[in-house]
């Protein structure tokens, strides 16, 4: 057995759940990320990346990009301010810093997904739990690392997407990251309204719950749309 | 300050030069005040000699500046109509920006109000909140579009009549070197939003003419801001009211200030903003 999907390999009692595409179509793209690794991939204009949740309750960190111009990309704020909604659910569009859709969610299992908890990183973790998690990897380190294959750095890291990871907002405005609700081979899937760069980190973090402090495998499937002509997969 | 051609006398460049010379020392009702010292709106218990800006910045225009450390920004709602919209920079290291996920994450607060601080993604404070007396503020929301304004309004451009937050603080970086990339999203002052337990979203507008906001800068800034109206203010109108802005020279937060050990990870991210500078000898 591949050593990333043996769950010997994680935490006692963990179950890996490989599931599979949520929408139907040619699977033109499908890779697992080993635990705590970054990932990439442009995903053409109507086609449909499915996230797959493999160990259960694993944050997967998100920032999408206009392919073919870099400086249009995520915006948590634009996507928040024109859906009315900081939960991310089926029918959200998630729209670029200039507020134009550069993907909407068409498929997700789980009851809503979160775009304000931000990415971890070596020095936001100092803050967090002290300066003696200074040595850990965390997302924006994952980012960093996948955008420079791209050409791009620490200009180009915003805040960004967190499939899979769970956080609420109380009366008071006081938030955090709770304990998941997901699980094994819980899915969301998203359609590219143009053609666009997903950059992609399976957190490391083992400080919170967001990775069920057991940080476990993504599946990624990019799906052709149904408008994508034949001859183009 | 419209004026027509029949006003002027411009047919020669001495001409010219005589009548460009007469349009000093008149006033607009937005301008900035220099030098800062003599503004005439001086904030309350400051001396006016202290000041290094002073400025009025009208409802759909923008305003930016360099401070040193330690300055202290007093921005002022005047009729309640402002919405003020704020990046800020390392100075020295400006890919050090504002991160608004880690400003409302690491201090386990979405609503901004004092003693709340402005965080870099690097771990590190640019600034604080040190004293508000609106608490109708956001960090969710970000900035106005291309896009929302021409949708909303008919019209986003810069010199048009309802310009879009975002293209002014183009214009605003861009006068710092700072490229369309170097844009984080921003945080608001003086138009509130709050979240519904659903997710959704409450906008609670504004608390009034007067209110003011102060931000102390923990490191050398960039500070860019554009007033303009808030993306999710249900007005169809776009309304804008004057910002007035002040700034002074204090001193930045430092061990034995209450703000200092508020919080674990407040006093860490002041740690980390002191270690910063103790090695490059700031």
């Amino acid at each position: 057995m591949n050593a990333v999907l043996d769950p010997a390999g994680y935490a006692a009692g963990t179950v890996l759940d490989l599931a599979g595409p949520l929408v139907d179509g040619t699977i033109l793209r499908d890779d697992i990320v080993p635990a705590r690794a970054p990932w990439s991939a442009v995903v053409r204009r109507g086609d449909v990346l499915t996230i797959v949740d493999v160990g259960g309750n694993q944050s997967g960190d998100c920032l999408l990009y206009n392919a073919h111009d870099t400086d249009e990309r995520y915006s948590v704020p634009d996507t928040i301010a024109w859906s009315g909604n900081v939960y991310v659910r089926t029918g959200t569009v998630l729209r670029s810093n200039e507020g134009n859709p550069l993907a909407t969610v068409v498929a997700n299992e789980i009851d809503r997904q979160d775009t304000i908890g931000g990415a971890c990183g070596k020095e936001s973790n100092t803050l967090r739990y002290g300066h003696h998690t200074a040595a850990e990897h965390g997302c924006r380190e994952n980012f960093l690392a996948e955008a420079a294959k791209y050409g791009m750095g620490a200009r180009d890291i915003v805040s960004n997407l967190n499939w899979f990871m769970n956080v609420p907002i109380e009366a008071d405005g006081t938030l955090g990251i709770v304990d998941g609700i997901s699980g094994p081979g819980k899915r969301v899937a998203f359609r590219a309204e143009m053609d666009i760069l997903v950059l992609v980190s399976n957190c490391p973090q083992m400080n919170n719950p967001c990775n069920d402090f057991n940080p476990t495998p993504l599946r990624m499937i990019v799906t052709a749309g149904p408008a994508r002509a034949a001859d183009t997969v | 300050m419209a004026t027509v051609a029949s006003e002027h006398e411009t047919d020669t460049v001495l001409a010219a030069r005589k009548d460009a010379r007469a349009q000093g020392g008149k006033v607009a009702a937005a301008m900035p005040y220099l030098p800062a010292s003599s503004t005439p709106y001086p904030p309350p218990g400051v001396d006016p000699a202290a000041l290094t800006w002073a400025e009025t910045v009208a409802g759909g225009n923008y305003t930016h500046k360099v401070v040193a450390r330690g300055t202290r920004l007093r921005l002022e709602d005047v009729t309640g109509e402002a919405c003020a919209h704020v990046v800020v920079y390392n100075a020295l290291e400006p890919w050090e920006r504002l991160n608004v996920a880690d400003t409302v994450k690491i201090p386990w607060q979405a609503y901004l109000t004092t003693n709340h601080p402005l965080l870099s993604g690097d771990g590190r404070v640019l600034a604080t909140i040190v004293d508000d007396d609106s608490r109708q503020h956001d960090a969710l929301c970000g900035t106005s579009t291309a896009a929302a304004n021409q949708a909303k309004y008919g019209d986003s451009a810069p010199q048009g009549p309802s310009p879009s937050g975002r293209e002014l603080l183009t214009l605003a970086a861009a006068k710092h070197g700072l490229a369309p990339r170097d844009l984080p999203p921003s945080v608001s002052f003086f138009k509130g939003v709050t979240v519904n337990e659903d997710g959704s979203l409450k906008f609670t507008g504004t608390a009034g003419p007067g209110k003011a906001v102060e931000l102390l800068a923990e490191l050398p800034l960039i500070i860019l801001i554009a007033n303009v109206p808030h993306p999710v203010d249900p007005s169809p109108a776009y309304q804008c009211g004057p910002l007035r802005v002040h700034a002074w020279r204090t001193a930045p937060t430092a061990p034995g200030d209450p703000r200092w050990d508020a919080t674990p990870e407040a006093r860490r991210a002041y740690l980390n903003t002191a270690d910063y500078l103790a090695a490059r000898g700031l």
